[in-house]
């Protein structure tokens, strides 16, 4: 048995993890906070590298700066996606507001096709060194910074619910929306920002993931993978979508160990998540945090 | 000698599609007072409750506070205007820690935010979290919690849960406090505490307040005035004794005579 791989296949399972961990956890946030499930969350990875690698390549840019407009066109998006297009579906059927958001998925895929073609786009080098060793592994530099974003966003996420005061609203209006209305707190705010907050780290993620591997439309793939994710942490915990993420991330390289050691089957890896998702869904519905009573759709 | 009300409710009627839950009620709260909403089950005493929260609007007729028209703004701008409120059914945040629950109480009144607070130490967050702590701690003390202050809050007993939900709603320093049945379920001794509480809120504190409430002993003994709904109109109004001593509300309360449903036109004001 190949041990080395399987160690290098565990490392980076667990760095790609963190990641699906990390668009998880947004999109637990917007299902947390507004009750909203969102089947354009890959789209937020996509559109957000698309900005930043335009942003790089077109202005030559350097990252930091590409970066950080990203974040704030990031924001801008996801705010102005919820006040125009969610805000007035408020109230209206969930399976119409889930159509809404598969809608937009498509809409978005096809508008970034049209601007910026369909093939992938790799992003200007941005480190010096492409891999470092660390004892004996082959390690992308850029995957090492992906898992201390990760770390730093799940740091950031724990922070913003427990201790700031936005987060106690939005932990408030996630349980009783009628009830944080009585005490202040603007539902209408709390949405925006959920949506807003969801799409930026999203796109850090896309943007890490085009930085590895070129923007292209395969991104929003994510937004699929993060469904396996969700539902084995339960789809209401944000810890839950954090160990979803590492775990199928994980499972998905050794999946991949195991089919090109013993079965040579082929693209196993990239079903394995979702028999997951459906042996899940079979015995644990609730996923591992997930609330018991929540509404599945 | 004549004041600006606390709260006045001119001509609020509510309908839901066919179903009248108000029909034209009138009255007005002046401020410091205790008043009483009584009637029997469906009489619209909640639905009154709602829309003074904001939770409905009315059909027709408008609400106003401190003599400003509220009638259209959302249950979030009044609440910080000064009106906070408790529900009839227990909605604390469960999995919250009860200093917590009270904590989002104090929402509004958090001037620091996501950014501001970053800069937890220079930008003087700290101090204001210190200073909504003590705050916090005064109504912990007040309602007499402080044991369970670390509990989470669906683990409680109810009586405690709604000392909880009271402990949340005062922290939003309300002016005027709007208590959907406080009592409800409780045992005697629980009732009693409540009672009290009720009635230092509106001496100690200061505040205005507006109660629904079944149990008539405690009505009839701590509210200054009583309003009696039946059928969704007003059927009645004036200090305890006299309302008690209205035929209409024997009627509406006792099902006596022949006619249980009463013609608001009969019905002739108390006060």
């Amino acid at each position: 048995m190949n041990w080395e791989l399987l160690f290098q296949l565990t490392l980076n399972g667990l760095i790609v993890g963190a990641l699906y961990g990390v668009v998880a956890m947004s999109f637990v946030l917007i299902y947390k906070a507004s009750q909203v499930v969102n089947f354009a969350q890959g789209e937020f990875l996509l559109v957000g590298a698309w900005a930043c690698w335009w942003l790089l390549t077109t202005f030559q840019l350097p990252f930091i700066a590409g970066f950080l407009l990203t974040l704030v066109f990031m924001t801008l998006f996801g705010l102005i996606l919820q006040v125009v297009v969610l805000r007035p579906l408020i109230g209206e059927p969930v399976i119409s507001v889930i159509m809404v958001t598969i809608g937009l998925s498509i809409f978005f895929q096809a508008l970034m096709k049209w601007l910026f073609g369909v093939f992938a786009q790799p992003f200007p080098p941005i480190f010096e060194t492409n891999k470092v060793n660390i004892a004996g592994l082959e390690v992308q530099t850029v995957y090492l910074l992906s898992l201390a974003i990760s770390l730093v966003i799940m740091g950031g996420f724990a922070w913003f619910f427990t201790v700031s005061k936005h987060g106690l609203a939005m932990r408030a209006t996630a349980f009783d929306q009628q009830v944080a209305q009585s005490l202040g707190i603007s539902v209408r705010q709390v949405f925006a920002m959920s949506w807003a907050i969801s799409a930026v780290v999203s796109s850090v993620a896309g943007v890490v993931v085009g930085v590895v591997n070129g923007v292209s439309s395969a991104l929003s793939f994510y937004g699929i993978k993060v469904f396996p994710a969700v539902i084995l942490g339960g789809l209401d915990s944000v810890v839950g979508a954090v160990v979803g993420g590492l775990i199928i991330g994980v499972l998905e390289n050794v999946a991949h160990f195991v089919d090109s050691e013993f079965l040579n089957w082929g693209n196993m890896f990239q079903i394995a998540p979702f028999y997951v998702l459906i042996i899940i869904l079979m015995i644990k519905p609730y996923g591992l945090f997930g609330t018991k009573n929540i509404e599945r759709v | 000698m004549q004041t600006t009300p606390m709260l006045e409710a001119a001509h609020v009627s509510l309908r839901f599609g066919g179903v009248r839950a108000l029909t034209d009620v009138s009255f007005a709260v002046r401020p410091g007072e205790l008043f009483s909403i009584i009637g029997p089950n469906g009489a619209g005493k909640t639905s009154m409750v709602n829309c003074i929260s904001g939770r409905y609007r009315p059909t027709e007729g408008s609400i106003s506070f401190e003599g400003a028209d509220i009638t259209s703004l959302r249950p979030n701008a009044r609440a910080g205007l000064g009106i906070g409120r408790t529900f009839q059914n227990l909605a604390l945040f469960g999995h919250m820690t009860v200093l917590d629950n009270i904590m989002v109480g104090r929402h509004h009144l958090l001037k620091h935010g996501f950014l501001t607070g970053m800069v937890y130490w220079l930008g003087g967050a700290q101090k204001e979290e210190l200073r909504h702590r003590r705050e916090v701690e005064d109504i912990i003390d007040f309602l007499e919690i402080q044991h369970v202050r670390k509990a989470q809050a669906g683990t409680l007993s109810y009586g405690l849960r709604k000392r909880v939900e009271l402990a949340r709603a005062v922290a939003l320093r309300p002016k005027l406090i709007l208590l959907d049945e406080p009592m409800a379920g409780m045992n005697l001794e629980e009732k009693e505490d409540m009672a009290r509480f009720i009635i230092d809120l509106n001496e100690e504190w200061g505040m205005t307040v507006i109660m629904i409430e079944h149990d008539m002993g405690v009505v009839m003994d701590i509210s200054h005035r009583v309003m009696v709904l039946d059928f969704g109109k007003k059927i009645a109004e004036g200090a305890p004794d006299e309302v008690m001593a209205n035929e209409h509300v024997r009627r509406a309360y006792l099902g006596e005579a022949d006619e249980v449903l009463v013609d608001p036109d009969e019905a002739a004001p108390v006060s």
